[in-house]
């Protein structure tokens, strides 16, 4: 045991190294990470923030299975997105002609898969709020369907926000869907999970342990900036 | 009815032969009321009695399921009309924002807007506190607020519902002296109370209703002295005791 305390110690050690020294195999990882994370996250807000509006405010059929259906999905194992998306990627899939799998785009798309559900399911939490307390008072301005939507997504902006960091940090921490559409290759599609699974593997602790420091620093700062974000409007807006 | 008071914009407000019917319940039957120009009508009646929804009916936020409303002859409601709420419903942006919001919908913008909103801010007595969140406010500068957005927005008819039923005596007051501004602009008032000593002191006209029921449509000044239902009767005697 003494001997593993200190391979623990000394691994630590080496990780806080390159972690200090921006080494540039972490530094590379660490890249694509954020560049393929905040791309998802970007396009799932496109997506997810008007459906979630839309879903809040309108009033259609089949709109309450619709909402459970929403709200389950935030919960998708991401190693089955992750197959899902190898299908309709691969060669024989319906994209397969794009040549998408095994490149970053591919790891895009099922993170996008992946957190879509839950930016449009919080934001339809928050809008319906909103809207529950607005509904008459916008009717009164005689506010239309549009002009309505667009207050609800201004006034709700600091919980959007908020859910927005929840996106991008499941994105970020995930590594079932990339590993499977990226195929973690080397310099390519390599993200922080994929490659601290590959070196935990290889026994590489100090690489792993260096990306595992900091991912867990960027989870924790997407936790504090969400919580300071509510704070902050709360006190700001009431 | 005549033809000139069909002329006046929105006005007069009438109701016939109203049902409303909310969650299988029947909170209005046959109920006929004429909102009349420039005056100050009160809704009045027990809980439950309906009056909050033949306020919103009039305001044109709930459609009757039987029955109709015109105003002005027209069968929809026409601009210039604003509503107070009970608990003031106040945007998460400052106190000029939430008005600057109504006027943007009501299509004023630019140097227009920012004079009305100064205009109205101060005639509530909140110019101080214009870039105020608005819903940090106290209880009673919420709902003044909620007058100056309306008052922003220059209406012909004013619906106000139990403005000041969560205020304190102070911040009653003020409300009600912001009413009577608006009403002496020549704003049409269509307002709800439990508070009979505010209705006498502001009101023309009342409405009473019991029981979803118009049961009479009077003077305030002969209501107060000698309702002519029972009803009435009944209620006012309950208020003395």
């Amino acid at each position: 045991m003494q001997s593993g305390m200190d391979t623990i110690s000394q691994s630590f050690a080496v990780a806080l190294g390159l972690v200090a020294h921006l080494d540039p195999r972490l530094t590379e990882i660490v890249g694509l990470s954020l560049a393929v994370s905040l791309t998802a996250t970007l396009i799932s807000a496109a997506i997810g923030l008007p459906l979630g509006a839309a879903i809040a405010i309108g009033r259609f059929p089949g709109r309450a299975p619709l909402i459970v259906v929403l709200n389950a999905a935030m919960g998708l194992p991401p190693v089955v997105v992750g197959l899902f998306v190898y299908l309709l990627l691969s060669r024989a899939g319906p994209l397969g002609p794009f040549g998408l799998l095994f490149t970053p785009p591919a790891m895009v798309i099922a993170q996008t898969v992946l957190i879509v559900p839950i930016v449009a399911a919080l934001t339809r939490q928050f809008v319906e709020d909103a809207w529950s307390e607005y509904r008459e008072q916008l009717a009164s301005l005689r506010s239309s369907w549009l002009q309505s939507t667009a207050t609800l997504l201004w006034d709700t902006r600091w919980s959007l926000a908020t859910v927005l960091l929840a996106g991008f940090g499941r994105a970020a921490a995930e590594v079932g869907a990339v590993m499977i559409v990226g195929g973690n290759i080397d310099g390519v599609t390599r993200v922080m999970t994929t490659a601290i699974a590959l070196e935990t593997s290889k026994g590489d602790l100090p690489l792993a342990l260096g990306l595992g420091l900091v991912l867990i620093t960027l989870v924790m700062a997407l936790n504090v900036g969400a919580h300071v974000t509510r704070h902050y409007a709360r006190l700001r807006f009431g | 009815m005549g033809d000139a008071e069909v002329a006046v914009d929105g006005l007069p407000i009438v109701a016939t032969d109203v049902d409303v019917v909310r969650r299988d319940t029947r909170v209005l039957s046959d109920v006929d009321a004429t909102i009349r120009a420039a005056r100050r009508t009160f809704i009045l009646g027990p809980n439950g009695s309906g009056k909050s929804t033949l306020l919103r009916v009039l305001h044109g936020l709930l459609a009757p399921v039987r029955g109709q409303v015109t105003w002005g002859g027209l069968t929809a409601p026409p601009p210039g009309q604003a509503m107070v709420f009970q608990r003031a419903v106040l945007l998460r942006r400052s106190a000029a924002g939430n008005i600057r919001h109504a006027l943007k919908l009501a299509g004023v913008r630019g140097a227009e807007a920012q004079r009305r909103v100064a205009d109205a801010l101060s005639t509530v007595g909140l110019a101080a506190l214009a870039e105020r969140p608005a819903r940090v406010l106290s209880g009673g500068e919420q709902q003044r607020l909620a007058l100056a957005r309306a008052w922003a927005l220059a209406p012909r008819v004013l619906f106000l519902d139990e403005p000041t039923a969560s205020l304190d005596p102070a911040a009653a007051r003020a409300v009600e002296a912001i009413v009577r501004d608006f009403h002496a602009l020549g704003t049409t008032i269509v307002m709800t109370t439990h508070n009979l000593a505010q209705a006498k002191r502001l009101a023309d006209e009342v409405v009473f209703l019991d029981g979803g029921r118009v049961t009479e449509h009077t003077a305030a000044e002969q209501f107060f002295r000698s309702p002519r239902s029972l009803q009435a009767k009944t209620f006012l005697e309950g208020e003395r005791l």
